[in-house]
């Protein structure tokens, strides 16, 4: 089975449309939308027979007022600095507390317990050329890592069920957790960069994760026209590297009006130069070895 | 005035693409990491026990105890659990925390997690605690809801949204300002790349009465002062104007600030 993440390190490099273009050009796939910050990719897909369930992403401590004495053993221990005296009381920040339970184990009273947190879900169903698998981080929660490895969990059982060889990745922005996530245990990637300063910075940054985890990397350098210099200094960089440059993909405000109507690119405008390009590059990057 | 500007997105920071200045400081950023003595421990498995993140393996047939360290919070619970003295604690390097002096009135400090960090959070608290908070803050923030983001609004007193005019951008929107909402922050939205797309947003801002700060426009020739690490402000006097008057549209909606 191959898995393929697509990446970006820079957020709003076109990571997302061009997933649901690579979707579009397979049969029998199953997608995985681990950006689960801001999951967008259904917003295309339009999955249907969805499937929903809770996910339980962490615990938070809770006080009882009644029983604590507060004697702030607890605001000694916490290294999260989420426990406090406030108007005399020992208060736990909700967004603070990290779960850890220390305060719950220190406190001598046992005022103190855990609360699960289930407001996060994920979502399985079907959609014209496969299934997809996606999530919903409840805002403010920590995490994300934790459900993005339900998500490729999921996405990994029913590419089993459904006897699909190919999973394509749609992954967060930046480096941390919920990238590394999205990455462990993927055999290609594809990092999305555009020709800005900002691009090529973060593109070298993801690049050296992915290298990290002896994941091959393949760079689309999307909207190359905005600036020819850049795209040409990104090109050379992944020359020198032998990296793949698998393609570059014009800026094409149809690309927007085909989001507008809930179709990928390569639905949209199949005989357009970006669509041709996309399946190029398709063929390029599921067909290496 | 002064201003500090602080690039909190760890993960990708890229203030320093656009703006450079003299080095005033460097520092490093560490977290603790428990060191498990094999000969003191007797291999209880309370620390194993304690630990909420499966950041220690414990096989008792083979007498096997080791520290997964990426997955370590630094929260200290192995350390309380450890009653024989087994545990101690190391150093590890998280990122760095850079200060630089652009001008008379404006400092910038760079938050930069370490390739392979699982969690940018502490190199964000300790960009932001590294000011003293006497000058105006601009808080550059990661993109997404999480924990990175959370970090950085929290500490302020305004937040500003920039979206666009697109479906996924409507979408990621919403959910911010659900975040913001839950966490009681003022906020109001700058439409960026405005022309693309549809309307949507608007009518959104309009019924939930969000107030819309700026737009600025879908424009090749903006898209390549951007993509050379150029300022606008700087490049088109239009919008040094734009942005002074957006300063003060937030100030109108903070009249503590004033």
């Amino acid at each position: 089975m191959d898995e393929i993440a697509i990446l970006s390190g820079k957020g709003g490099t076109g990571k997302t449309c061009l997933s649901a273009a690579f979707a579009n050009l397979c049969s029998n796939v199953v997608i995985a939308d681990c950006d689960v910050d801001a999951a967008n990719l259904y917003l295309i897909l339009q999955p249907e027979n969805v499937y929903e369930e809770k996910f339980v992403s962490r615990q938070k401590a809770v006080i009882n007022r009644e029983t604590c004495d507060g004697c702030g053993v607890c605001i000694d221990y916490c290294r999260f600095e989420a426990i406090s005296y406030k108007d005399g009381l020992v208060t736990i920040s909700e967004t603070s507390c990290d779960g850890c339970m220390l305060c719950m184990r220190v406190c001598g009273n046992k005022s103190i317990k855990m609360v699960s947190r289930d407001n996060s879900c994920w979502y399985s169903g079907t959609f014209n050329n496969g299934m997809m698998v996606y999530a919903r981080l409840e805002p403010g929660e920590e995490n994300s890592g934790k459900l993005v490895n339900m998500v490729r969990r999921k996405a990994r059982e029913i590419a089993k069920e459904i006897v699909s060889n190919t999973i394509i990745i749609d992954g967060p922005p930046g480096t941390g957790c919920p990238v590394i996530s999205s990455l462990t245990g993927a055999k290609k990637a594809i990092i999305v960069t555009e020709p800005t300063r900002s691009g090529f910075h973060d593109m070298k940054r993801i690049i050296e994760l992915i290298e990290s985890f002896k994941v091959k990397p393949n760079v689309v350098i999307n909207k190359y026209d905005l600036n020819l210099d850049i795209s040409c200094q990104i090109a050379d960089w992944c020359f020198d590297r032998k990296i793949s440059v698998a393609g570059k993909i014009p800026f094409d405000v149809n690309v927007v009006e085909a989001m507008l109507n809930c179709k990928s690119i390569v639905e949209w405008m199949p005989k357009s130069e970006t669509s041709k390009e996309i399946i190029t590059i398709w063929n390029k990057v599921s067909k290496d070895e | 005035m002064k201003v500090s500007l602080v690039d909190c997105d760890a993960e990708e920071p890229n203030v320093c693409e656009f703006i450079e200045g003299e080095s005033l400081s460097w520092s490093t950023v560490k977290q603790k990491i428990p060191v498990i003595d094999a000969d003191k421990c007797i291999f209880c498995g309370r620390c194993f026990e304690f630990c909420n993140y499966h950041a220690i393996v414990f096989l008792p047939p083979a007498r096997f105890i080791q520290v997964v360290e990426d997955l370590c919070h630094d929260c200290g619970a192995c350390l309380y659990a450890c009653e024989y003295g087994a545990i101690t604690e190391k150093e590890k390097d998280l990122g760095t925390i850079k200060t630089l002096n652009v001008n008379k009135s404006l400092k910038v400090v760079e938050g930069r997690a370490n390739i392979g960090v699982y969690s940018p959070v502490p190199v964000i608290r300790q960009a932001i605690e590294s000011l003293n908070g006497e000058s105006l803050t601009l808080l550059d923030s990661p993109p997404g809801i999480s924990c990175p983001f959370i970090v950085t609004v929290e500490k302020a007193d305004f937040v500003v949204l920039v979206t666009e005019p697109t479906p996924f951008g409507l979408n990621d929107l919403k959910l911010s300002v659900a975040t913001l909402q839950q966490l009681h922050k003022p906020f109001g939205v700058i439409v960026n790349r405005a022309g693309l797309g549809n309307g949507e947003v608007y009518e959104w801002l309009k019924v939930k009465s969000i107030p819309l700060l700026m737009e600025i426009p879908f424009d090749k020739e903006i898209a390549r002062i951007y993509s050379e690490g150029k300022l606008l402000a700087e490049k088109k006097q239009d919008y040094q104007y734009q942005f002074t008057r957006l300063l003060k549209k937030i100030k109108h909606l903070l009249p503590w600030m004033k």
